[in-house]
């Protein structure tokens, strides 16, 4: 038998997994061969038979809808977890950022209140309190006039509990300001206005007195103007003294 | 199908196998033998494959693995111990097939395109023989993708696949050689008339 050799290989050959060298020599083989040509027809054919006859079992959309829901999930899964971790970490980074902010803001303004309690303190206690000494607001408000970059009114406290002292010019950081100073029975209550650009500070936007080092203040915006009202005088005090500021001012 | 990329976790587990579900299913089912085993076999191959998705190394054929784990699967279910335990498997040191007659099984088949009669042939196979040839011929694997699908060595791929095609012929010749009869009778008759 000369083709028994080339025969042992006719599968493999016609698998196309012979060398490349070998698979050359088996064409030339085949053209030359009617013997190896006609077996390895007929193993094609068997070959292509198979291949169509194998195709036969086919899954139902049921089934590949119910299997493709299964693998489906675990992914989106795992996105869901990802996102989740994702705006987990942006909301922690987003809460860490706000609460260096507040905490940032907090303190400078403690910073200020600390600063507005001392020059309270320091007016009080220095021999001259006030820089001009007067109980009747238009005289103290012109002599802020040149003084500072900004004028401001003065309520009338004439039917009220409370008597103007007089007034004095204070810093608060670099910022000019116009420091005050109001007696309620034996209490010294403090009001200080600044102009609140030059400030730069953040604030609660609530006007409600607070107790700072001890002394009730209260703190309002109006009119591009910040105001601070404090002093050892009952919280009632210094918020009846606000009301009337802010009703001046209004 | 060959990974590539970034890495399996850069790609979907479902885009990458939901192509390959038919192809299983029909392997699958040829295996077992039935449509619901198939299925539970089908289903539990995605769910391993999926889970096991994280390890599947870079580089590797994902079809020889994914086929890998429905085979491994099915050989661990009852239906698959059954059906190697009841069916030994040969040794592969037969010798290789040589003459083929000019009235073959093939050549009939071929002519009568008698797709029932071949495949119940290859569904009585032995299941070693039935997946090799389904792999080879069906799913137009290449030895290198067979032998990691089965984890044989190529050579042993050549001789089971050599020996699984003898027995499918052989198991093929005198059911041709009938139909041939029968054929040729009515051909005669056909002339007759």
């Amino acid at each position: 038998m000369v083709c028994e050799s080339w025969k042992a290989k006719l599968d493999t050959y016609l698998d196309g997994e012979l060398p490349s060298e070998e698979m050359r020599d088996f064409d030339t083989h085949v053209h030359n061969c009617s013997s190896c040509a006609a077996d390895a027809l007929t193993r094609v054919q068997m070959k292509r038979g198979i291949q169509a006859a194998g195709k036969r079992f086919a899954p139902t959309s049921e089934f590949r809808r119910r299997v493709q829901s299964t693998i489906a999930t675990k992914p989106h899964r795992r996105f869901r977890l990802t996102w989740m971790f994702a705006a987990a970490l942006s909301i922690l980074t987003v809460a860490s950022l706000l609460s260096t902010y507040l905490g940032v803001q907090r303190s400078r303004r403690e910073q200020v209140y600390s600063e507005i309690a001392d020059l309270h303190v320091a007016a009080l206690a220095s021999s001259s309190r006030v820089d001009v000494v007067s109980s009747d607001r238009h005289t103290v408000k012109p002599w802020f006039q040149g003084k500072i970059p900004f004028t401001f009114d003065l309520p009338e406290v004439q039917n009220s509990e409370f008597s103007l002292v007089g007034g004095r010019m204070t810093y608060l950081g670099q910022t000019p300001g116009a420091h005050l100073i109001y007696a309620v029975r034996k209490h010294q209550i403090s009001v200080f206005v600044f102009q609140e650009g030059a400030l730069r500070r953040g604030w609660d936007k609530s006007s409600a007195v607070t107790k700072e080092l001890s002394f009730n203040m209260a703190t309002w915006s109006q009119g591009g103007l910040r105001y601070f009202v404090i002093g050892d005088a009952s919280t009632a005090d210094i918020n009846n003294l606000a009301k009337l500021f802010k009703s001046t001012s209004s | 199908m060959w990974m590539s990329g970034l890495g399996p976790q850069s790609d979907s587990f479902e885009e990458l196998a939901m192509p390959l579900f038919d192809q299983l299913y029909n392997f699958a089912h040829w295996l077992t033998q039935n449509r619901e085993e198939a299925e539970d076999l089908v289903q539990e191959t995605y769910a391993k494959a999926l889970r096991g998705f994280s390890s599947f190394q870079l580089g590797t054929n994902f079809r020889a693995w994914m086929y890998r784990i429905l085979r491994n699967t099915f050989l661990t279910s009852r239906t698959g111990l059954k059906a190697t335990m009841t069916v030994p498997l040969d040794p592969e040191e037969d010798g290789p097939e040589l003459a083929v007659e000019f009235e073959t099984p093939e050549t009939i088949l071929f002519e009568r395109a008698n797709r029932e009669l071949l495949q119940s042939a290859i569904g009585e196979l032995p299941v070693y023989f039935r997946e090799i040839i389904l792999l080879c011929d069906v799913e137009e694997m290449s030895y290198q993708e067979i032998a990691e699908t089965l984890s044989i060595p190529i050579g042993t791929v050549m001789s089971r696949l050599s020996r699984a095609r003898k027995t499918l012929r052989d198991r093929l010749r005198p059911q041709f050689q009938a139909g041939s009869a029968t054929a040729t009778i009515a051909k005669g008759t056909n002339r007759g008339l």
